[in-house]
């Protein structure tokens, strides 16, 4: 009941949460130098004009935004500029399901070898074991994805040929394969990292030490005592981990050529494209909202120690 | 744990004998093409190209760029059409007179002409079309091209109707077309998108959104099938095109990848059957490893720095124009730093047809003489080693520009001791900077003709033009583009060209560094394509050669 | 209970008995040495190109002792500059963040109630702006100053510090010791101070091992999307970034910036592992001894 109430609380406080992302975006993007309407060939004066009227860019700055809102809460993000034939909600949801499941793959991978990297990890603490695993895990840290990628794709689709070096072919899980991968490796060691320390602590805490003099059998007390206090930051990491695939999805999708949301954000980024910036900002800012909720309340059903405020 | 360090080193270390053995090329190569004939085709006629971005748009009146053209060039066909090697050829015009005074086209529209959807392609179709690329509601960026037009200008400015340009359809299947001048190269222009026709009846029911795959009626070679933004753009072949017949390929993939490497791998692991382009860093690799797959041509476009001629230190100073623009060795930056077989250039339009600028004397020079001159002008500019000059180049992010400016920046360091600062700016933010003149010093520049003719390039220095953003300024310059203008098509038109060029080169706003040359990977398995000038690749030329796998032994 | 006393030098015991840390200590100093050194002894200059050696492997004779690029520039030497950019980027960048994030996170997550619940509102908030777009729109407003890409990556990674920190706090709150001082009468300022935020040095030490090597892996993320510091001046980012282009034709472009770079990174990483096992209040033994 406290959680229902929790989570109908953390849904209204969203709104101006969301009020604020939008004020936020919409004036960053207006006072970037550089229009949309900036072509290589100038406009001739009449079809700037005309063009400046269709995207309402010439009332004052409260009515666009007003206008903006208003079309928002309808689920119109507006016409792209840059790509002119498409309205910028048919962009955003041709690319989402692309990067969602990207992004999906990526994270769940990365929770279950970094995970079990990090559990082997601890309970082996400092033996040539743990050294090793964190070892590689560092391995996977040190190199960027950038790095990464080509790395794999000259080595499983050049030299061995045996996986696609890009495309999407409409999610075929072939081609998912390096872009996962390249994508959950270094989220995977971090996560190693912190299951490893996390565990380590909470194995040396006074009431697992007492529970250990008690004479319980060690497997007993990690499945019942160790992992779930173990996970509380790797679960606080969640929100950071999906912050970082997001942005990693930005390379990724651009070295395998994938059509997901973080290649239309740069691209509209780089091409003014206001609207489809704003409207990629405030989708991104919807997720992780909903996210943070989910992780919030997950965090309360773990540790009921701590108490909702609301 | 030192283990764990020496094991890392010895790993690294392995990795980099490892990659020094396979610099030796890793390529796919263990293919016999067209069968025992060597001309056999294959069964899938499906070529995949990259186009190395996104379209904005396919509403050949509102498109802009290199790779909405391209797509446009394969689904739509104007009047006129090119072929495989870039030459002007009917296209659903099979024929045209034009007036002597050179200001009058009358067009004979194709009886077979037929739109996807097999309604017939009429005079009416182009008049509706022209109308509505000048139409200022239209949004078009392009219009402008269209000014030789009669009231075309007016239109585009919204100070006439758009039924007053001048385009008649004299009957069903003629088209009349009349200039404000004679206008040379307007056969040229009718090749490009900007005049395409749209299908009528489409555009007036679905608005902007009659170009998605399951609207589109157009009239090319190939019709629009599917168009997954960011992912790709797939055409089909148009059973109701009136040369249908002569077409082999059955479909073609556009890709927009904008990145060159991923771009080159995926061509290596036969993704891909052409790039639009290869990353200069690997030319030497390529030049390696694929040879037989490059190919380079000349295309129509010229790279220069431009002056910022309205500021200090650049306006009012010719001999640091001139010191700077010897000091820089082009042979360098197109051997070396770029390689890909780009010609140094000493004048500012790439040669085209019947014309070539006249370079400067010292075009002839060795550099070491250059340089020596160089450094007397920059003495006498009023700079020497104690006062050096110091500037700043602005250009747009790219792998290239980067490297161009790099080694410039390197040369009038190593020559003149002018210290220079480099600024990359991205696309938008550096069209505004070089635009506004407030802060630019000295600029990047590139033009790619419109058509082929000189005046594509001349008019871009024109006072009044807007992107004349070197701020030359010089009355005779605008008297002679003005009477080229009014001469028609031969020797003394171009000589005006010739002069302007020339004088323009005396002044020095544009230091002219290289023409550029197009580069693309194309599969041994792709026939009917050929190198022109534009840069134009049209599927309809294109076959697929059968191929199989060597044995392996 | 109180773990503040003698924390340097229980840390430095424990650190000196810990051999990898230890090594890695060393290591980093080394390398910042060779970083800030390096160049001077180098006959080369940064952005000196040389067109007859482009793109060359190492060689002793010709004094590029890691090859060149391919503008002919000794790898060697952009080497090193490129360190003195990433090494400061990462760690001016990550104090901003962990002063910012350390204050904020252990504020938020003790004093709990409605502060709590706006503070956190307002990381939500910006935790909502996509990083990568703040950072692109900073970078384009202000050209490409190493200053902002401080102020851009600290100012924006504190978010996940402040969170970890919290989400720890409230997990500490609930202890007895932080019973027992209220229960005396401290305030809440000395608590969080005092009891709260010494607490949390393990997980923070944990936390700026893993943000520095994070931070300059974001100055290379910005390199790859061509934000990063403008030529000539490079960074690590930008020279694995170079690098990976030509991996297979010349790979020591990549080999030699990425070792520094991994070596770095590793450095940093064991050090906080040593200095979180050094710092960690809590008495502790070997579970598996």
């Amino acid at each position: 009941m406290t959680n229902l109430k929790f989570i109908f609380g953390r849904l209204a406080g969203a709104i101006p949460t969301l009020l604020v992302l939008i004020c936020f975006a919409f004036f960053l993007v207006k006072s970037a130098p550089g229009g949309p309407f900036d072509f290589e060939r100038s406009l001739p004066e009449e079809v700037e004009k005309n063009l400046r009227e269709a995207y309402n860019l010439d009332d004052p700055l409260y009515l666009q935004l007003t206008k903006y809102v208003g079309s928002i809460l309808t689920g119109d993000f507006g016409p792209s500029f840059q790509y002119r034939d498409y309205t910028v909600t048919e962009l955003i949801m041709s690319g989402f399901p692309v990067s969602l499941r990207l992004g999906v793959a990526a994270i769940f991978l990365a929770l279950i070898l970094g995970g079990t990297i990090g559990t082997i990890a601890a309970l082996n603490q400092n033996s040539r074991l743990d050294y090793s695993v964190m070892f590689f895990g560092m391995v996977g840290i040190s190199i960027p994805n950038f790095v990464m990628a080509p790395l794999l794709v000259l080595i499983f689709s050049i030299a061995l040929n045996i996986l696609p070096a890009g495309g999407y072919a409409n999610g075929a899980p072939l081609h998912m394969i390096l872009p996962v991968v390249a994508l959950a490796l270094p989220q995977a060691a971090y996560i190693a990292r912190l299951t490893r320390g996390s565990m380590i602590e909470v194995l040396n805490s006074n009431f697992v030490r007492t529970t250990r003099a008690q004479g319980l059998p060690l497997n007993t007390i990690i499945f019942k005592h160790v992992l779930k206090p173990t996970f509380l930051p790797v679960i606080s990491y969640l929100g950071p981990a999906t912050a970082a695939i997001i942005t990693g999805s930005v390379v990724v999708e651009q070295i395998f050529g994938l059509p997901g949301l973080g290649r239309y954000f740069v691209q509209g980024a780089l091409n003014r494209d206001y609207t489809l910036v704003m409207g990629v900002v405030i989708f991104y800012g919807l997720l992780i909202i909903g996210f943070n909720l989910i992780v919030d309340t997950v965090y309360g059903f773990i540790d009921p120690r701590i108490k909702h405020n609301r | 744990m030192r283990n764990g360090f020496s094991l890392f080193f010895v790993a690294i270390l392995l990795a980099a004998c490892g990659q020094d053995e396979e610099s030796s090329c890793l390529v796919d190569d263990g293919w016999v093409v067209g069968g025992e004939s060597g001309s056999e085709l294959a069964i899938d006629q499906i070529f995949r190209r990259n186009n190395g971005a996104e379209p904005g748009t396919l509403d050949p009146h509102r498109a802009e760029g290199v790779t909405a053209s391209n797509v446009l060039r394969d689904i739509f066909e104007g009047l006129v059409a090119e072929t495989a090697n870039g030459e002007y050829t009917p296209g659903v015009a099979e024929s045209w007179v034009i007036s002597d005074d050179g200001k009058v086209y009358t067009f004979q529209i194709r009886s077979d002409a037929r739109w996807s959807n097999g309604d017939p392609v009429t005079a009416d179709d182009f008049v509706f079309s022209l109308r509505r690329s000048v139409d200022p509601k239209t949004l078009s960026n392009y219009s402008s091209m269209l000014y030789p037009i009669k009231n075309a200008r007016d239109v585009v400015r919204g100070e006439m109707s758009s039924e007053e340009l001048g385009v008649t359809a004299l009957a069903p299947d003629v088209l009349q077309i009349k200039l404000e001048e004679s206008t040379p190269y307007f056969i040229g222009m009718l090749s490009h998108s900007i005049t395409y026709p749209v299908h009528r009846p489409s555009v007036e029911l679905y608005g902007n959104q009659f170009t998605r795959p399951e609207n589109l009626v157009s009239n090319g070679a190939f019709v629009l099938a599917e168009w997954k933004v960011q992912d790709y753009i797939l055409v089909s072949r148009n059973k109701n095109y009136w040369n249908d017949a002569s077409t082999t390929l059955e479909q073609v993939f556009f890709y927009p990848l904008d990145n060159a490497n991923s771009t080159l791998t995926r061509y290596r692991a036969n993704e891909l059957d052409f790039t639009d382009t290869v990353p200069s860093e690997q030319l030497p690799w390529i030049k390696d490893c694929l040879a037989d797959e490059l190919h380079v041509a000349p295309y129509f476009g010229s790279y220069y720095y431009g002056f910022n001629m309205e500021k200090e230190p650049f306006g009012g100073n010719k001999p640091l124009r001139h010191a700077l623009a010897m000091a820089i060795d082009r042979t360098v930056i197109t051997e070396l730093v770029l390689g890909a077989g780009q010609i140094p250039a000493y004048t500012f339009i790439p040669p085209v047809k019947d014309y070539a600028g006249i370079p400067p004397e010292w075009a002839t020079w060795t550099q070491e003489d250059r340089n020596k001159k160089a450094r007397e002008l920059y003495r006498e500019a009023g700079y020497d080693e104690a006062n050096p000059l110091a500037i700043e180049v602005v250009y747009n992010t790219s792998e290239n520009h980067k490297r161009v400016a790099l080694a410039i920046a390197s040369m009038w360091k190593q020559t003149l001791g002018v210290e220079t600062a480099l600024r990359n700016q991205e696309w938008k933010v550096f069209l505004e900077t070089r635009r506004l003149k407030e802060d630019t010093e000295i600029f990047r520049g590139g033009w790619i003709g419109d058509y082929d003719d000189p005046y594509t390039f001349s008019e871009l220095l024109h006072s009044e033009n807007e992107m004349n953003h070197s701020g030359f300024a010089n009355e005779d310059y605008d008297a002679l583009l003005k009477s080229a203008s009014e001469k028609s098509a031969g020797a003394e038109r171009l000589k005006d060209l010739q002069d302007a060029e020339s004088l323009m080169l005396e002044t020095m706003p544009v230091i002219p560094l290289y023409f550029y040359v197009s580069q693309h990977l194309i599969k041994p398995w792709i026939v009917g394509l050929e190198g022109n000038a534009l840069d134009h690749h049209q599927s309809k030329y294109i076959k697929i050669l059968k191929r199989e796998r060597l044995p392996s032994d | 209970m109180n773990p503040t006393n003698s924390l340097a030098s229980d840390a430095w015991s424990a650190l000196s008995k810990n051999r990898a840390a230890w090594f890695s200590a060393m290591a980093l100093t080394t390398m910042v040495l060779l970083v800030l050194l390096g160049p001077l002894v180098s006959p080369h200059e940064v952005d000196q190109t040389n067109w007859s050696k482009l793109a060359k492997p190492p060689s002793m004779d010709d004094g590029h002792i890691f090859g060149t690029d391919d503008l002919g520039r000794d790898l060697f030497v952009r080497t090193m500059y490129g360190g003195r950019i990433s090494l400061m980027v990462g760690i001016v960048a990550t104090l901003v963040s962990v002063l910012i994030g350390v204050s904020y996170g252990a504020i938020s997550g003790f004093v709990g109630g409605k502060v709590d619940s706006i503070m956190m509102r307002i990381v939500d908030v910006l935790y909502a702006m996509p990083f990568l777009f703040f950072v692109i729109l900073l970078m384009v407003f202000f050209g490409r100053s190493i200053f902002l890409i401080f102020v851009a990556i600290g100012a924006v990674n504190w978010l996940d510090i402040a969170r970890i920190v919290r989400g720890q706090t409230l997990t500490i709150k609930g202890k007895e010791f932080v019973d027992a001082a209220k229960a005396g009468g401290v305030s809440t300022f000395r608590i969080i101070f005092r009891h709260i935020v010494p607490n949390l040095m393990g997980i923070v030490v944990v936390y700026v091992a893993l943000t520095v090597p994070q931070v300059i892996l974001v100055e290379s993320f910005l390199s790859f999307l061509g934000l990063g510091v403008q030529e000539p001046m490079t960074s690590w980012g930008a020279l694995v970034n170079q690098g990976a282009r030509q991996m297979e034709s010349s790979p020591w472009i990549l080999l030699f910036p990425a070792l520094f770079l991994a070596v770095t990174l590793f450095c940093f990483n064991f050090i906080g592992d040593g200095l979180r096992d050094a710092l960690d209040p809590k008495d502790r033994t070997n579970i598996n001894e």
